[in-house]
């Protein structure tokens, strides 16, 4: 099946204009593992027919390294940017499969003049799931599976969102296994703060070995996750026990896409 | 007479002192950068009730909450006796308000003696927990020396202040017992307390008039010794947070944590920048305030919240204790970010009082305080705001110091460069063509 995937620029060629702008992200958009999540989502939205668009190469960094890095002006400089090309397209709704990006649009851009709704994306399928639009499929995607939630730092504490994605697993024919320490206190994964980017400081352990020793514990089969960097941390932490072949980590969107037969 | 007198003097030094202590500290938070915090006035209130008198957060750990909530409610209580200690102390009467209130009198003394009772087992249960158990958060290396010391001494004084309590209300009862008591007889035959009615017959029945007389001097005099001496510690400890606990929830940040504040002093630049009208050669409007430096080099860089923030720090370290930094072995401590911050602010304010305003003694909280490598560790997770029992929070400052190293020292690292230079030039924190941005629509 081929993904339907139009842009704002397209959109407006043809004087429409979405219900729903999808802010992929410069992970969604460019590392291997995260785009698999963009299009596990854009599978959903096509299934669902929303009638959503994205901004393709008009799409800039929404500046969130930079800003947790210290360095506000080029945060600013790439808000000022992108609050530009979304007024030009008339943006008031958007979503996103990151958590930084939904912060970052959500919280720092009203005070630079960017004022949207902004949602992440799984409160954006819980909602389709919720109005009947997409049916998951028991057909025993995971039947017998346990599957533990690990929370994005700048979902869960940041912006108060547990509920949504665990929501979201529960209706899937598995089992959701909690970790020690979730929702509020839920470990890091170790990439925020422009971490990512760089080596850890001098330490006796990396954080996402210490948090996925934590999900190890739980015994679940999939680590899932919201979040592209959490995914790329919880993996690289897999490997250091030699379990990627066992466990998988995966993105809620994957899961109910799977779940779905998208 | 003279008890009166003494009374007196020592009451106005007591409460002087306090004042002069406090509203040094006032000055000292008023160095730090503006911030308005005046909006939302209803939610504030409620924050207040819920964190500082609720001690909402608290209860995340019950066992320590419940313990902690002991002492501090018997703290609470126990002013009210204050009332009655400093009418008796200035009228020279003794236990003025047992006639009038009667049974209500018996009632509120009895209260606070069973919580002072109950304070007493937690007090206890704290010195062990801190001295035996070495819970590794108490442990660490910044509390070390003067802090480990002042969470032991005010457990001790806890203790001298309940004994006394203990003393002068049961010797005063055996005193009364035997109709000797300064009390109006109002021929009950005994004060009715809680635990002192049993606790003081126990202890005392055997001792001469004399004796009691003097315990029971003693237990009054101790008790309103220690409070004073309490009340004149705490500027000096970490104790002041069940005072600054107050203002410090009031004046909590309501927004989503995840919202780092917007630096006005780069939107107006960024504007500039932008506007191709703009003439960048214009001289600054008239008033327009002094520049400041970008983020935060020294303790006056910070807002005066932060600073408030240092002051109510209670030291616990739960903000530590969740802290993947810290778990992970890094030197980065959130506790150890707001007592630096307290200590070096504490030292600015004096050098402020002694030498003036524009002194520099060449120290600065980036550098002589806080190393570059606690605050490069820090994921900006939010742990250490979350857990705070007085909604302090450390990442603000963390991210001010770190905006003062990349926005007017260049300083930070390599990888870090990097990725700012990719964000800059190709819209993308990788050396990716904004052109590719879609590619993944056509991939398999
Ligand atoms: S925000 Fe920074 S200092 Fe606070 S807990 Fe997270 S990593 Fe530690
Ligand atoms: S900042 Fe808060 S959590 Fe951390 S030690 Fe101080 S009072 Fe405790």
């Amino acid at each position: 099946m081929s993904l339907h995937v139009p842009t704002m620029a397209e959109m407006m060629a043809k004087g429409e204009s979405p219900e729903i702008l999808f802010w992929v992200g410069c992970s969604g958009s460019f590392d291997d593992r995260a785009k698999k999540i963009t299009k596990a989502l854009v599978k959903i939205l096509n299934e669902c027919k929303v009638n959503f668009a994205v901004l393709g190469a008009e799409e800039n960094c929404s500046g969130d390294p930079a800003k947790r890095a210290g360095n506000e002006f080029t945060f600013q400089m790439q808000a000022m940017m992108n609050i530009q090309i979304l007024e030009g397209y008339d943006v008031k709704k958007i979503v996103t499969a990151c958590p930084h990006c939904f912060n970052t649009l959500k919280n720092e851009y009203p005070e630079l003049g960017g004022n949207y709704e902004v949602i992440h994306h799984t409160q954006l399928i819980q909602e389709l799931i919720n109005q009947g639009q997409l049916a998951l499929k028991g057909g025993g995607t995971y039947k017998g599976k346990k599957i533990t939630f690990h929370d994005p730092c700048y979902l869960g504490r940041a912006n108060d969102v547990y509920d949504a994605p665990r929501e979201l697993i529960k209706k899937l024919d598995g089992e959701l296994v909690e970790m020690k320490r979730c929702k509020t206190k839920g470990l890091c994964c170790g990439a925020g703060g422009a971490q990512m980017f760089k080596e850890a400081e001098k330490g006796d352990k990396e954080i996402n070995v210490e948090r996925t020793e934590e999900a190890l514990e739980t015994n679940a089969d999939i680590i899932a996750t919201g979040c592209p960097f959490c995914n790329t941390m919880m993996t690289d932490g897999l490997k250091s026990f030699n379990k990627e072949n066992e466990v998988e980590v995966l993105d809620v969107a994957e899961l109910i896409a799977n779940a779905a037969d998208l | 007479m003279v008890s009166i007198a003494v009374f007196a003097i020592i009451s106005l030094a007591g409460f002087g002192f306090f004042a002069w202590n406090i509203l040094k500290i006032r000055s000292n938070i008023r160095l730090g950068r503006d911030l308005d915090r005046s909006d939302r006035r209803s939610e504030r209130w409620k924050t207040m009730a819920l964190v500082a008198l609720g001690q909402k957060k608290m209860f995340t750990r019950p066992i320590p909450a419940l313990l902690h909530l002991a002492i501090y409610a018997a703290f609470v209580i126990t002013q009210i006796e204050l009332i009655e200690i400093v009418v008796d102390g200035l009228s020279g009467e003794h236990r003025t308000f047992r006639e009038a209130l009667g049974g209500f009198y018996t009632f509120m003394v009895s209260f606070i003696e069973i919580l002072s009772f109950l304070a007493l087992i937690a007090t206890f249960i704290f010195l062990a927990r801190r001295n035996l158990l070495k819970l590794p958060r108490f442990n660490m290396k910044e509390m070390k020396g003067w802090p480990k010391m002042d969470a032991n001494l005010i457990l001790f004084m806890e203790i001298i202040l309940v004994s006394c309590i203990f003393t002068m209300n049961g010797a005063d009862e055996v005193l009364y017992n035997r109709g000797l008591s300064h009390a109006t007889d109002l021929g009950d035959g005994s004060l009715g307390l809680s635990v002192s009615s049993y606790l003081g017959p126990l202890l005392f029945d055997g001792m001469s008039d004399g004796t009691l007389h003097t315990l029971e001097r003693i237990g009054w005099w101790g008790h309103i010794a220690m409070v004073f001496s309490f009340l004149n510690y705490l500027p000096y400890s970490k104790h002041l947070h069940i005072l600054f606990a107050f203002p410090n929830t009031y004046y909590s940040n309501l927004e989503a944590k995840g919202r780092f504040t917007n630096m006005e002093s780069v939107t107006t630049e960024v504007k500039l920048m932008m506007d191709p009208t703009a003439d960048p050669y214009a001289a600054p409007a008239e008033g327009a305030a002094e520049p400041q430096r970008f983020g935060a080099k020294d303790a006056n860089d910070l807002t005066w919240k932060n600073l408030m923030d240092s002051y109510s720090c209670t030291e616990c370290g739960r903000c530590t204790s969740s802290c993947p930094a810290n778990i992970t072995g890094k030197l980065l401590s959130p506790r150890k970010i707001m007592m630096d911050t307290r200590d070096r602010i504490e030292e600015i304010g004096n050098n402020v009082r002694k030498h003036g305003k524009d002194y520099d003694d060449g120290k600065s909280l980036l550098g002589d305080f806080i190393t570059e490598e606690e605050i490069w560790a820090c994921t900006s997770c939010n742990a250490c705001v979350q857990e705070c029992p007085v909604n302090i929070d450390p990442l603000a400052i963390i991210v001010d110091l770190r905006r003062y190293l990349v926005m007017e020292e260049s300083k930070m690292p390599t990888e870090l460069a990097g990725m700012l230079t990719n964000i800059e030039n190709n819209g993308a924190p990788w050396q990716f063509s904004p052109a590719d941005r879609l590619n993944w629509k056509d991939e398999a």
